[in-house]
């Protein structure tokens, strides 16, 4: 049985990037509350995936010159979280992470544009002790990713990949540079209609200073590093006034600071942000989107709760989480499969499902490209376009044609996994139905299925027949709309 | 942040439905309409295009004094004349080829377009351009509603960018997005027979309309968009061109779009955009840098394309229209950059174009009573409705009503660029 029990399985895709027939196997045996808590509170499981990279039986990444330089290379970082996406044992972890990045888009295209590309790939993705300096970008939302999120927002802001990536860097005291300013309230957090173009001006202005320091020396060198610096010289120092509050007790304006307490402003601007009710609702909506459904509308009564639980306890995610994969609406299996599947979520749940022996998750990488997602290249800072937005003609061919090339990779282990099918055609379709978890098929494209396993002469089950077929029908599958939901 | 684009799909299966079940696409209809269609390609500066730098009042004061680092030097500026306010303007250095298509007659610049209110939020914004409906930019696109008014064709309208931009959505039509016609192609784990079968599967699976799930309704129409437009757009992957174009996302956009120009396919829409103007630090001093670099992208993949196709004697049937979601703050900052601003310029490019200067350039004085521009004389405020251009391509390019896809008349005070 290939799917395992319906709910653990939904569980696995929203919660994770779905789950091969062995992985669902485990599962069997425990209750979906147990795997509720099993996903949430994975610091219980071993953080060693990156230790099995390069064993044989995973996933395979690709080496360039013999080397594989994930902290370096960003398409060896690439590699990298893909590989963890496929084999980690906390699947949530990176799901959060995966959820941060588009929330926090980054793009190292322009980081690789002002500093040398080690230090662009070490800013988005350096393992912590792997080589000198601050960890990267995507290393803040798996340490962080359900903790304070006011934290993760301090951090994100002093974050040497977001001080280049939005200008931080350049924000000096005489002519203050406008664009984190602008979109740590536009985007990061409470969002549009909140906030009005003097607020602008005033932020801009609370995170002057908060500039970059280069260490180690030539930044060419692996060795050298970026690092935050709060450069009180350049902190311009007078009161700044919001619109909304800032303070408990109602207050707007951020007093005037000596210079060197000036930092103190922008950790306060931030801390009034992240607790705003308007933030509560947008993360709200946005984890609504990301785990329960984005075919349907959020229902009023789950926004407020999430947004409650959210202040309740402080900014704190993993409450909000737990509240949202045991809710109802999450369980309620008519939001099953109404969440368009982001590229990095086809790829992973198609490796998990249809196999890896002998692929490499370069050709995902490569492949997703078309597909709209490059991950660290978001298009802009508002992170992907999501929901039916991943789907036009190109992005869908380009799906198409990763479960092809997928499905012609591992065509002599799905013919002789599919050896246990062979006495019909139906029989054949029967058991990819429930190896690939596809939405269902209704009748009609279901006897298509069986239409193309029947064409092109009698069905005799030999060797070679069960390998074209299992591959023209996973390829078929996958490359269905009905696959492209979780 | 992303206007909720949800409700798309709602109220939409239906009308999907109709084009998915009809027997059969009009191609021929629109192949023998073809060569000698008109078309529109739009050009998307994306980032907020500082039009300050690419039009330059060389002779105000105020943009040296405001852009003591970044402003082009008067000896720079390739002169195009004064406009109709008496205000001297230029192009920035890198523009020779739109210099040259200026002189013939063929460029019109529309001065101060834009919107009251102008968002500067480069998604709003974006979304607003999208939908000319700065009230509810969350609807379908402007030109989505106009290929409505057109006989059905999978191909009627293509983006060279992998996602759809909102001013080719529609409620009734799956615009194809090919990013690369030289990989918008079939693949298949098998050969021969096997593989033809294989695709005439896929064709009949996206061609199945779940009326109980309008979501994969949705995403079938992608697929079939896709199948169905596979063989017509291998006519033209290969195309080259009469000359070399230069070697950048931009350039090669608009090579695949003349070679669809040249087959004569029939399509009336074009979208390619070009990002990289978001220039809030280091955009460049004296009139060069980072931004000078973007202004050569610009020039010669638009000269290239604009050669092309009148070495072919096909310039006359096509129109490029380029805009920006914003342009930026009159003022530079502290890093060599600007700020999100409000109104900018538009350009309008092609055979069938009345060049020239149309509208008035800001003056860049920051006293508040400054009636040219907003925001206590941060930016500039717009004098010409960005909607009223889009009326004059609708009515006067493609001959249609401009009134019941802009849902309002916006004629009036419409530059005549055509």
């Amino acid at each position: 049985m290939g799917r395992g029990q319906p709910q653990t399985a939904h569980l696995l895709r929203r919660g994770g990037f779905g789950a091969g027939a062995s992985e669902l196997k485990a599962f069997d045996r425990y209750a979906p509350q147990a795997v509720t808590e099993y996903l949430l509170n994975f610091e219980r499981q071993p953080d060693d995936v990156d230790s099995k990279i390069q064993q044989s039986a995973y996933v395979s990444v690709t080496t360039r010159g013999g080397q594989f330089q994930p902290n370096l290379n960003i398409d060896d970082a690439r590699q990298r979280w893909l590989f963890r996406m496929v084999h980690s044992a906390r699947p949530l972890q990176e799901k959060m992470a995966l959820f941060w990045h588009n929330h926090f888009a980054t793009a190292y295209s322009k980081l690789a544009g002002i500093v040398p590309g080690v230090q662009a790939t070490k800013m988005l993705a350096l393992v912590e002790g792997e080589l000198p300096g601050p960890q990267g970008q995507l290393e803040l939302f798996r340490q962080m990713g359900l903790g304070s999120f006011r934290d993760l927002l301090v951090e994100v802001a002093r974050d040497p990949a977001m001080l280049v990536w939005l200008d931080g860097r350049v924000n000096f005291r005489t002519r203050p540079q406008e664009n984190f300013g602008r979109e740590v309230m536009e985007l990061f957090t409470f969002g549009l209609g909140n906030y009005v173009e003097q607020d602008v001006y005033a932020a801009a202005r609370a995170f002057t200073g908060w500039n970059l320091r280069l260490e180690g020396g030539d930044p060419q060198q692996p060795t050298a590093y970026y690092a935050f610096l709060y450069n009180a010289s350049q902190h311009e120092t007078s009161a700044k006034t919001f619109s909304f509050p800032i303070y408990a007790d109602g207050g707007k304006t951020i007093a005037a600071r000596s210079a060197a307490d000036g930092m103190q402003d922008g950790l306060d601007f931030l801390t009034a942000l992240a607790r705003h009710p308007e933030t509560a609702r947008r993360l709200a909506r946005k984890l609504w989107n990301f785990f329960v459904s984005d075919v349907n509308a959020p229902d009023d009564e789950f926004i407020e709760t999430a947004a409650r639980i959210y202040l309740q306890y402080d900014t704190q995610i993993k409450p909000v989480i737990a509240y949202i994969l045991q809710s109802s609406v999450f369980l309620d299996p008519a939001n099953w499969y109404t969440r368009y599947s982001w590229p990095a979520e086809f790829v992973v749940r198609a490796i998990k499902e249809v196999g890896w022996n002998g692929f490499s998750v370069d050709t995902a990488r490569a492949a997703m490209i078309n597909m709209g997602q490059t991950l660290f290249e978001p298009p802009d800072v508002a992170g992907w376009s999501l929901g039916q937005e991943w789907f036009s003609s190109g992005t869908m061919l380009a799906r198409m044609n990763f479960a092809a090339t997928l499905a012609a990779n591992q065509r002599v282990n799905l013919g002789r996994d599919a050896a246990v099918a062979s006495s019909s055609p139906d029989d054949f379709v029967s058991y990819f139905i429930d190896r690939l978890t596809a939405s269902e098929f209704d009748a009609a494209p279901y006897g298509y299925l069986q239409t193309y396993v029947a064409s092109g002469g009698a069905w005799t089950g030999s060797p070679a027949q069960l390998q074209s077929k299992a591959a023209g029908l996973t390829r078929l599958m996958v490359g269905s709309s009905e696959y492209q939901f979780i | 942040m992303h206007v909720s684009r949800r409700s798309f799909i709602r109220g939409g299966v239906s009308a999907f439905t109709v084009t998915l079940a009809a027997p059969e696409f009009l191609c021929d209809l629109a192949l023998a309409q073809g060569a000698r269609s008109r078309n529109l390609v739009v050009l998307y500066l994306a980032g907020g295009n500082d039009s300050l730098n690419t039009v330059v009042s060389y002779r105000d004061p105020f943009y040296y004094s405001r852009r003591p680092t970044i402003a082009v030097p008067p000896a720079q500026v390739l002169q195009i004349g004064t406009d109709t306010a008496g205000n001297a303007v230029g192009l920035h250095p890198r523009l020779t080829g739109l210099r040259d298509i200026f002189n013939q007659g063929r460029l019109a610049i529309i001065q101060r377009s834009g919107y009251a209110n102008s968002s500067r939020s480069h998604f709003q914004g974006a979304d607003i351009w999208g939908t000319a409906d700065p009230s509810s930019p969350s609807n379908m696109g402007w030109l989505g509603r106009y290929l409505e008014t057109l006989p059905r064709d999978p191909l009627t309208a293509f983006t060279t960018t992998r996602d759809l931009p909102r001013a080719l959505m529609s409620r009734q039509i799956s615009v194809p997005a090919i990013p690369d016609a030289r990989t918008y192609s079939f693949a298949s784990p098998n050969t021969g027979d096997e593989a033809v079968n294989e695709r005439a599967a896929a064709t009949r699976i996206a061609s199945h309309v779940p009326v109980e799930r309008p979501q994969l309704a949705f995403v079938n129409a992608s697929a079939r968009a896709a199948l169905d437009t596979l063989d017509r757009v291998a006519t033209f992957a290969n195309y080259t061109g009469t000359l070399a174009y230069p070697n950048n996302g931009l350039a090669l956009a608009l090579r695949t779009v003349a070679g669809s120009i040249v087959r004569g396919l029939g399509t009336r829409v074009y979208w390619v955009q070009t990002g990289g103007f978001d220039t809030h630090a280091g955009q460049g001093v004296n009139g060069g840098g980072a931004y000078a670099t973007l202004m050569s992208t610009f020039n010669d993949s638009v000269i290239a394309f604009y050669n092309d196709l009148r070495n072919q004697g096909l310039i006359g049937d096509t129109m490029i229209l380029q805009f920006s979601e914003f342009s930026r703050r009159i003022s530079e900052n502290g890093s060599n950059g600007t700020d999100h601003g409000a109104a900018g310029i538009m350009m309008a490019i092609g055979g069938g174009v009345r060049g020239g200067i149309y509208g008035s350039a800001p003056s860049l004085d920051p006293n508040p009573a400054n009636p040219t521009l907003e925001n206590s004389g941060g930016d500039v405020r717009y004098e010409t409705d960005f909607r009223s251009v889009y009326a004059r391509v609708l009515e006067d390019w493609f001959g249609t009503s401009a009134i019941p896809i802009l849902a309002g008349d916006f004629k009036g005070g419409a530059p005549a660029i055509v």
